[in-house]
């Protein structure tokens, strides 16, 4: 069985509206307008136990409403929801005991308190064992090298240190499943490096479900086997991010350094993505054009320095896979 | 691990960090004494005048006054700021993934920010109303001990009905903050209700004979009438534990309705962003 359920999930909102300017406000205030938000309309999917899963979309595709049902936080307008056998929203207190939540845009740690008291309030909130909580704790403190922030109130930490320790957090209770909500937003290059490990271990080591939503593209080519890509309130692909690649994006870059000005090569089975000097950068298919042949013919007709072949930035398959989709914010 | 250790866990993490302002109880209490003596004086220029059948002594109006001025932040004048606070950031997310009940982990909050901010003025203005006033020579005009152990003990319990209630009040001021998103509304609409019908402005005795019944049954008279004229005898025997059975009766109520009131609010709170 597996261990997430979701089938069918629909959440609209009411959202007030009014005309602009002083005019319309005066209006507002006898007649209102309401608009109907489909903020997701008919998600489903399922996730096994040890999964890690990314689940990303532009902004306003319906993640965030996603994890907030899934943890407790809101409640559906209609389908159904399972985690291990709970109802979320219906079970909240029995359910998010089990689980872990970071939302990498806000704190619950005190804001005042030194870190180590934060750990503690939690511990006394989700009733952890002391035994449990003491190994737990030491664990993550070395994982995530808190020893020196540990004393520190949570209002002098930088943002990298204080996601770590939220990250922490979120864990001492020894959750079977966690939710982790752009965790590396804002951070710098080695705090996301650090958070990627993190992840990945937690995931790999401890058997950890993992769901991930995040804008940065690396997080989900570093960990995620499975990605699930949510695009106004729909799920527009599920599964490996090979084959998102694939559909979204097949072509590759060849990048030739030729001896001497580039030639213009007007053939049929590439495209001439720029011209630098004495380098262009080619697009070509490999499904239609295998790269050794497309390089034998090139270095055949012109004199070479250097080629090498490579795949589109994760990045720019992603974008195209929402402008095919339409999954772009309005 | 007991099933109380959460709740207990944020009563004492909230008075630990909320005794630490000690120059905001001084700033209060300075505050407090100052409109004391304003209202006192008041008081006194009322009786010259001649006020023959007041419903209570100068004396008693003097321990009113200053009983009000001690217990000030008992009064529900506004949502928990710091819930507010979670409200307006999107922090609120993390109170719902606990697993607490919301309703009782707010009520803790509550309890223990009214607690903090009530104990270190209560004991200043003590200090200063019912110490150095009558050794100055002003004991006239101090704050005298209950006046018989009866009233003493019947005031400790309507004491522990009146911080109860407070809380109870901020919770629904905080039910109402949570459904309108901002906390403005609900505080301006609800300080001059609690300010008039709790008799902290004019002891409910003074009003007139028709209103008067009715101003002591509604839930507002136990956050400072109820409590205050046990505490001079004013209500004793049979009438102080009627008094003291509304005023916990009116507490469960609202215990109630605010419960069940956040539980809807809160699950049709939208979340935005993020």
């Amino acid at each position: 069985m597996p261990q997430i359920l979701v089938e069918e999930l629909s959440k609209t909102y009411r959202i007030a509206e009014r005309d602009p300017g002083a005019m319309g406000a005066v209006k507002g205030l006898f007649h209102r307008r309401w608009r109907t938000v489909e903020a997701l309309s008919g998600v489903s999917f399922q996730l096994e136990r040890g999964e890690l899963v990314g689940l990303i979309g532009p902004n306003g595709a319906g993640k965030s409403t996603t994890i907030k049902i899934l943890s407790g936080i809101l409640e559906p307008t209609s389908g159904r929801c399972e985690v291990d056998g709970l109802v979320p929203w219906r079970q909240r207190v029995r359910h998010v005991a089990r689980i872990g939540v970071v939302f990498g845009q806000r704190s619950q740690l005190w804001w005042d308190l030194p870190v180590i008291d934060g750990f503690d309030l939690l511990r006394d909130i989700y009733r952890v064992p002391p035994a449990a909580y003491a190994s737990m704790r030491d664990e993550l403190v070395a994982l995530l090298r808190l020893e020196r922030l540990l004393n520190q109130p949570v209002r002098q930490l930088s943002l990298g240190q204080r996601m770590r320790c939220e990250i922490a957090a979120a864990l001492l209770h020894q959750p079977a499943l966690i939710f982790l909500d752009e965790p590396t937003i804002g951070l710098d290059a080695t705090s996301k490096l650090a958070v990627r490990e993190f992840v990945g271990r937690l995931n790999r080591e401890h058997g950890v479900t993992v769901i991930l939503t995040t804008h940065d593209m690396h997080d989900i080519e570093a960990l995620a086997e499975r990605v699930i890509v949510i695009g106004g309130g729909r799920i527009l692909a599920d599964g490996p991010f090979e084959t998102l690649r694939a559909g979204a994006l097949a072509e590759r870059r060849l990048f030739v350094d030729f001896d001497g000005e580039a030639p213009a090569l007007d053939w049929p089975e590439v495209r001439v993505v720029a011209r630098n000097g004495r380098q262009l950068e080619l697009a070509f298919d490999p499904a239609r054009t295998p790269a050794p042949a497309l390089i034998a013919r090139i270095v055949a007709a012109h004199p070479v320095d250097d080629i090498h072949v490579e795949e589109p930035l994760i990045e720019e398959v992603i974008a195209r896979f929402y402008e095919q989709h339409g999954a772009n914010e309005a | 691990m007991s099933a109380l250790t959460p709740y207990l866990t944020v009563f004492t993490g909230r008075l630990e960090v909320t005794l630490q302002y000690r120059a905001a109880a001084f700033a209060g209490f300075i505050t407090q004494c100052w409109f004391g003596v304003i209202r006192i004086l008041i008081f006194a220029a009322f009786y010259a005048g001649g006020a023959h059948n007041a419903p209570m002594t100068l004396a008693n109006a003097i321990t009113y006054t200053w009983l009000g001025q001690a217990f000030l932040a008992f009064l529900p004048w506004n949502a928990d700021p710091d819930v507010t606070e979670m409200v307006r950031s999107g922090a609120i997310a993390y109170e719902r993934v606990r697993p607490v009940d919301t309703y009782a982990w707010w009520y803790m909050r509550a309890l223990a920010w009214s607690v903090a901010r009530v104990l270190p003025r209560a004991a200043l203005m003590v200090a200063f109303a019912s110490v150095l006033l009558p050794l100055v020579g002003l004991g006239e005009w101090g704050l005298p001990p209950p006046p018989t152990l009866a009233a003493a003990g019947l005031f400790a319990l309507s004491a522990v009905g009146m911080v109860l209630l407070s809380a109870a009040i901020t919770l629904i001021i905080n039910v109402l903050m949570t459904a309108m998103l901002t906390d403005r509304g609900p505080n301006t609409l609800v300080a001059p209700i609690v300010n008039l019908f709790s008799g902290a402005i004019v002891p409910l005795a003074f009003f007139p004979d028709a209103v008067r019944p009715w101003l002591r049954a509604q839930p507002i008279a136990g956050l400072v009438d109820i409590p205050f004229s046990i505490y001079f005898g004013g209500l004793s025997g049979w009438a102080a534990a009627g008094a003291i059975a509304l005023q916990f009766g009116w507490t469960a109520v609202l215990i109630l309705i605010g419960r069940a009131w956040l539980e809807r609010s809160l699950r049709r709170l939208v979340v935005q962003g993020g």
